[in-house]
């Protein structure tokens, strides 16, 4: 199964990689960019047909290693046989 | 005094930290790499600069899972003093010794340069040959220092004394000017609960010596040794 992990800075933390892209932005004409928050994307190959143990088990990479509560949030989806 | 440093992969400045140790304890330091699972009888864990595993994901993330670190962690939470500095503050905080997490630099910029610190509590074993309220010099070079936390955090942080370093003006003004890397109320460096872990970016291991152009901080690793020894 594979799973993606959107990982974003929490509402509230400054993110000047997001500021940066959104005055670069700016500056080359899309004047109507009015906020840019910078994440990342994981991309994971799973071996484990069962959805909701999938879907448990990102949860527990995330809180484990894959984001840090202090200062970022995240969205799994899952796709594929299941 | 018997110091461990640990080694990540990336480390770089375990060495000039094991000079600095060396100069204050005359003894020698024990290394501590990163795969092996259980540390030696030890009077301070530092956890020192570098850029481990490449600041692959999050800076000190994957060092904050390295086998090391388990043993590392149960030694500080019985009591051993921990010295995390710049990226080993980055690994403290992801390993959830420290509280809060350091960020991209605010100008995006990696900054390398003096800084001056305000010493903002000498009770303690980091600190007690420091004065209370004394400006120090201490270069600072990091591209991920900016420490942030959430309000409630930092304010417990302040009212139980434990904002160890922030950034000043020479004359100690804690200014937006004087911040390099646009940290929450200008905090360079934080205590655990029990004050027996300190994480903090600027680097006193650089300005130890004379030769090295200064020395406020050689009075970091004489307090240790005066506490430890």
């Amino acid at each position: 199964m594979k799973a993606r992990v959107h990982i974003t800075l929490k509402d509230g933390v400054l993110d000047p990689q997001g500021k940066a892209i959104g005055d670069s932005l700016r500056r080359i004409g899309y004047t109507s960019v009015s906020g840019v928050r910078q994440g990342k994307l994981i991309e994971l190959d799973i071996d484990e047909k069962d959805r909701r143990r999938a879907a448990a088990e990102v949860e527990r990479m995330c809180k484990d290693l894959l984001a840090n509560p202090v200062i970022e949030s995240y969205a799994i989806e899952l796709d594929g046989v299941g | 005094m018997k110091a461990g440093v640990v080694v990540f992969p990336d480390s770089n400045c375990d060495r000039d930290v094991m000079v600095a140790l060396r100069a204050a304890s005359g003894g020698e330091p024990v290394v501590l790499w990163h795969k092996e699972s259980s540390v030696p009888p030890l009077d301070l864990i530092v956890l020192p600069g570098g850029f481990s595993y490449g600041d692959y994901l999050r800076p000190g993330a994957m060092a904050a899972h390295s086998p090391i670190m388990r043993a590392v962690k149960e030694r500080a939470t019985a009591g051993t003093p921990v010295l995390a500095i710049c990226n080993g503050f980055q690994v403290a905080c992801e390993a959830g010794l420290l509280p809060g997490a350091l960020l991209r630099n605010a100008s995006l910029k990696y900054v390398c340069r003096d800084v001056h610190l305000r010493v903002e509590q000498s009770q303690t074993v980091f600190t007690a040959r420091y004065a209370q309220g004394q400006v120090v010099r201490i270069p600072v070079g990091h591209h991920d220092g900016n420490y942030v936390a959430d309000a409630a955090t930092l304010d417990r942080l302040e009212g139980e004394g434990r904002v160890a370093f922030r950034y000043v003006t020479p004359e100690g003004e804690p200014t937006a000017g004087a911040n390099p890397n646009g940290s929450a109320r200008n905090i360079a460096g934080v205590f655990n609960e029990t004050r027996t872990v300190l994480g903090l970016m600027p680097h006193p291991e650089r300005l130890a010596d004379i030769r090295l152009g200064g020395t406020d901080g050689r009075a970091m690793f004489e307090s240790l040794v005066e506490a430890l020894a």
